[in-house]
């Protein structure tokens, strides 16, 4: 059937088949490679991305599903300029990574957690992430990046990213 | 993992689904937020020819208060109960375990009549709505019959739901000042709970002790006869059958039902 969606602030129209996967979607078609695929299960959330602003795991969604919504990934995260979200750039400053694989997952959790929740405690930001896992298990610098974003984003007048360069 | 080939329809009434159901019977399954649906249809243990999406009729979602019940509508999210004043001040209980399923990506999916209609015994929302006294709203071809909680759940994922019909709402009974307690006991976060508890207003109910979940009788008789919270827990086993699996033995849930069924009772989360 075809569907209509909004990514990454894109309007796009595809024939999709109804057991195409978002995530396959958004990797395939899309060719947006950031989500990534882990347990397929619905549990390690590395293919987190939003639908309307929400986090939803895309491997538990039909892109069918998501037609006439608007779905961001990581890369709809980035600015035209290349500049990247307070987000993003508290995970690089930091080191919320180490192999990097759950990141454009643990990002859009983060988004979506901080939507709901400006201003969340460090045991807050921990269950806000329990759906998200990190086998390298750098959890700590994973927290404290969501909370100094939490913190610049509660500041707009500061750079985010004083002192570390673009 | 990629599901089996099927057919798509979107519902726009609840009329609408029905005769969509009506047509094409046992091989339609109704799809709402699909985070109990979809993963079967994963593994292929589901095969529908065809999916009804339900989540954009507009009637079949929100919460409303009428009389001394709070009415849900069955593809409200866990995370619309969740963040709703109203549940929060009238249903604290229902409040706090829509919380605990799963994580925040599941709960702005997930719905509270597909967590019912699938009827997983170790599920959250089932246990509380039994300990709530809650009740079913399901709507069928020839119009809509209550059914109690109790009645509901009839066997392992099976419930009174025919396949014609269709889920339609929830009812809990208004009551923030109620006693109530809430245990839920996992290895990981984000499991299903290995032994679950509900406490209301002396109702006691149980998940993964049996095929359903249960209510735990003989701890209410004992509550009822004046039984202190310790003792009328060690009850707690009574009609239940628990199974054994890799996480839990039969006798080890047993003495988990009877240890946090007198948390629950001492008003604890967890």
């Amino acid at each position: 059937m075809e569907i209509k969606l909004t990514v990454n602030g894109t309007t796009r129209s595809d024939e999709v088949e109804p057991r195409l996967l978002l995530i396959h979607y958004l990797r395939e078609v899309c060719g947006l490679r950031a989500a990534n695929i882990g347990c397929d299960t619905t549990s390690c959330g590395a293919c987190t991305v939003l639908l309307d602003e929400e986090s939803v795991k895309s491997c538990t969604v039909l892109a069918v599903q998501a037609n006439g919504r608007s779905v961001t990934t990581a890369e709809g995260l980035v600015d035209e300029d290349g500049t990247m979200s307070v987000i993003q750039r508290a995970f690089r400053q930091n080191h919320g990574l180490q192999c990097g694989f759950c990141t454009p997952g643990m990002v859009m959790a983060a988004t979506s957690l901080l939507a709901e929740n400006p201003h969340p405690s460090e045991q807050q930001v921990r269950e806000g992430l329990e759906g998200n896992f990190c086998r390298c298990t750098g959890y700590h610098n994973i927290v404290r990046a969501v909370l100094a974003a939490a913190e610049a984003l509660s500041q707009p007048s500061e750079d985010a990213e004083t002192g570390v360069g673009a | 993992m990629i599901p089996a080939q099927f057919e798509y329809e979107m519902a726009d009434s609840v009329s609408q689904a029905l005769e969509l159901l009506a047509e094409h019977g046992e091989d339609a399954k109704l799809l709402a937020g699909g985070h109990s649906l979809l993963p079967m249809m994963k593994l292929r243990l589901a095969t529908p020819a065809m999916l009804i999406d339900i989540a954009r009729i507009g009637e079949l979602a929100g919460i409303r208060a009428d009389g001394d019940e709070l009415v849900i509508g069955a593809t409200t999210r866990y995370a619309d109960i969740v963040s709703s004043g109203l549940v929060r001040a009238e249903v604290p209980l229902l409040a706090h375990a829509a919380a605990q399923v799963g994580d925040p990506q599941i709960r702005h999916r997930g719905t509270i009549g597909g967590s019912l209609a699938h009827s997983d015994p170790a599920a959250d929302l089932p246990m509380t709505l039994v300990a709530l006294g809650g009740s079913l709203e399901i709507t069928g071809p020839s119009g809509v019959r209550t059914v109690p909680a109790d009645e509901f759940f009839t066997g392992f994922f099976e419930s009174v739901l025919e396949p014609d019909e269709l889920l339609t709402a929830v009812r809990v009974p208004r009551g923030g000042s109620v006693p109530w307690g809430y245990q839920k006991f996992v290895r990981r976060a984000n499991d299903w709970a290995i032994v679950g508890v509900a406490a209301y207003d002396g109702r006691v109910a149980l998940a993964s002790m049996g095929v359903t979940p249960i209510r735990a009788l003989g701890v209410e008789e004992a509550l009822r006869a004046g039984a202190p919270a310790a003792e009328a827990a060690l009850r707690a086993v009574e009609g239940t059958s628990a199974g054994s699996d890799f996480h839990a033995d039969k006798s080890y849930r047993e003495h988990l039902a009877r240890v946090l069924t007198r948390r629950a009772l001492e008003g604890k989360t967890g």
